[in-house]
């Protein structure tokens, strides 16, 4: 029987083709040596090709080929209005998509004018959610960065605990990863009934593991002496290199765009930003940025407290409430230019947007991604390494390929 | 910090046309001239009253072949004021061609190697343009207006 599976010609050499080599063979040196790691490698985290000059043991140079997983958001979203394009957004970084939604449905409330009609419920139940999100984000960070570095455990206890919190938000928007549940100017649904409680129980079942993760992972001595002082990124290379997020918090900076941008109702809201100290090695190594992760969900975790606090009492669940109420029928916004940034789990996620006022779709929306900015530093810190300290520097940049390649 | 003064250190350095301000823009852009680029560049960036030391995006638009010309957007932002701002340059669409930035802000590498892969701008001064999303041996520039996909790549059927 014929199958009916994609059908290709081989050529030989196709790679070669395709994704060439930056370095040219000839020009090695003796006991030089190019190898690839991956694509298809558990420790890049994806689809990451890294094309690395060896020479013995000692890292050269690295040239990381990416492009494997695009998947055209920006041409999609040329074709798209503005409300068919919130699933796509998902997909660009599929573990943390409520916080990819919140920033673009942000944009384009304000784009259409509409951003402070917004009911105060709405904000909360779209920070809870990011937030909740934020830490399985950071949960998958730590966890396969553990499993990188040869710690099994904490991987199989962030997944089992990553998996409570994706029940609630699947409860929610009835997705466990792709949930298309913040809309343009309001939600998918309010919150079911008793989704607080839980919630709140969960957010207290969660805390005393993060101690556990702490004794286990963090300040285990064997974490400590693969991470420390390896991979140190200082303040100004990250600055120039436009490296955002637990990147650049973890190499001294306390900068947030929670903060600095003060969007939605996160000025109402108490919680601090962590940042580096070196206080295993040099301020802006591998475990200054898993330690700044780890305190992030502690930030998390309160926000979440306040943000329920608030949903159960000032703003509390009525019957009339409907989110969807100032959802636009149409949404056509002025001709301008406009250009919105919100904080992610991986640092700036930014859309570039330009309306051209007669239609409902883009003229061109383009994704500022934070993981395709954060990934391009790594040539940067990884010369004259250890191969073991390149695993564990691409581990602490925490690249989600479906938002590198788009 | 005001906008006022980031306009006149722009003003200052621009020696072939006068800027102009997109005021419907947010934040606001200022268009520039491509042959002034690299110089008021290099005073946004070092000017202690300007200080963008953070190249957030920079996004190049085709206009179509009607219009025959792209533009290339740069975001800037000044961590220690808190200050943004745009710049855009009009590029010719048959053989665009623009001055790199990558010597200022190292981030620009990939952004600039981006926009030559979807829209073949060529940033001279670049020290490694090459196609980064796409294979090197692709067909057209994706996100021009004008782009006709191809059937085929390497004999696979691609679908839409």
């Amino acid at each position: 029987m014929p199958t009916e599976g994609i059908q290709f010609k081989a050529v030989q050499d196709g790679l070669k083709l395709s994704e060439p080599n930056k370095l040219k063979e000839e020009n090695l040196r003796a006991e030089e040596m190019i190898i690839n790691l991956g694509p298809q490698h558990p420790s890049t985290h994806g689809v990451l090709r890294l094309e690395v000059l060896l020479d013995g043991e000692i890292v050269r140079e690295v040239v990381p080929h990416i492009g494997y997983l695009h998947r055209c958001f920006e041409k999609h979203a040329e074709n798209l209005p503005y409300n068919q394009i919130i699933p796509f957004v998902d997909r660009l970084d599929y573990v943390a998509a409520m916080n990819c939604e919140h920033v673009y449905a942000m944009g384009v409330e304000r784009m259409l004018g509409i951003s402070d009609q917004i009911p105060k419920r709405v904000e909360y139940i779209r920070v809870l959610m990011a937030e909740l999100n934020r830490i399985g984000s950071h949960f998958i960070a730590i966890g396969t960065y553990g499993m990188d570095l040869g710690a099994f455990t904490p991987f199989f206890w962030l997944m089992r605990d990553r998996e409570h919190l994706l029940r609630l938000l699947e409860w929610a928007s009835g997705a466990r990863l792709l949930y298309n549940y913040m809309w343009i100017g309001g939600l998918f649904y309010d919150l079911p009934v008793g989704f607080e409680q839980r919630c709140t129980e969960f957010l207290a079942y969660i805390k005393p593991k993060l101690k556990e993760l702490d004794e286990i992972l963090i300040n285990n001595r064997i974490f400590i002496k693969r991470t420390a002082s390896v991979g140190v990124l200082p303040m100004d290379l990250a600055i120039n290199c436009s490296v955002t997020g637990p990147m650049l918090r973890a190499s001294g900076l306390r900068f947030d765009l929670r903060k600095v941008d003060a969007y939605s109702v996160y000025p109402e809201l108490d919680f601090d930003i962590p940042i580096g100290e070196g206080k295993m090695g040099a301020v802006g190594d591998c475990w200054d940025r898993t330690w700044v992760r780890m305190q992030e969900i502690h930030e998390s975790i309160k926000i979440c407290e306040q943000a329920l606090a608030r949903l159960t009492t000032d703003h509390q669940r009525t019957r009339d409430f409907d989110p969807q109420a100032l959802v636009p029928k149409k949404i056509r916004p002025k001709a301008q230019d406009f250009y919105i940034r919100g904080e992610t789990p991986k640092g700036e996620l930014g859309f570039f947007f330009r309306a051209d006022g007669k239609s409902d779709i883009p003229f061109r929306c383009k994704c500022r991604s934070c993981s395709f900015v954060n990934l391009s530093v790594l040539p940067e810190i990884s010369k004259g390494i250890l191969v073991a300290d390149l695993i564990a520097i691409i581990g602490t940049i925490d690249v989600v390929m479906g938002e590198v390649d788009r | 910090m005001q906008f006022e003064s980031i306009l006149s250190v722009i003003t200052a350095n621009c020696a072939h046309v006068a800027p102009v301000v997109d005021e419907n823009a947010t934040p606001k852009i200022v268009i520039i001239s491509l042959h002034d680029l690299k110089k008021v560049c290099q005073a946004l960036y070092a000017h202690t009253d300007a200080y963008f030391d953070m190249l957030s995006c920079i996004t190049a638009i085709d206009n179509g072949p009607q219009s025959a010309t792209m533009e290339v957007i740069y975001s800037l932002y000044s961590i220690p004021y808190n200050h943004n701002v745009g710049l855009k340059v009009v590029v010719r669409r048959d053989e665009p061609a623009i001055d790199s930035v990558c010597d200022i802000w190292r981030t620009a590498n990939w952004h600039e190697r981006e926009a030559f892969d979807m829209f073949g701008i060529k940033f001279n001064g670049h020290p490694d343009l090459r196609r980064i999303l796409m294979p090197a041996d692709w067909v057209g520039c994706p996100l021009r207006k004008d782009y006709q996909q191809e059937g085929y790549y390497r004999d696979i059927k691609i679908e839409y």
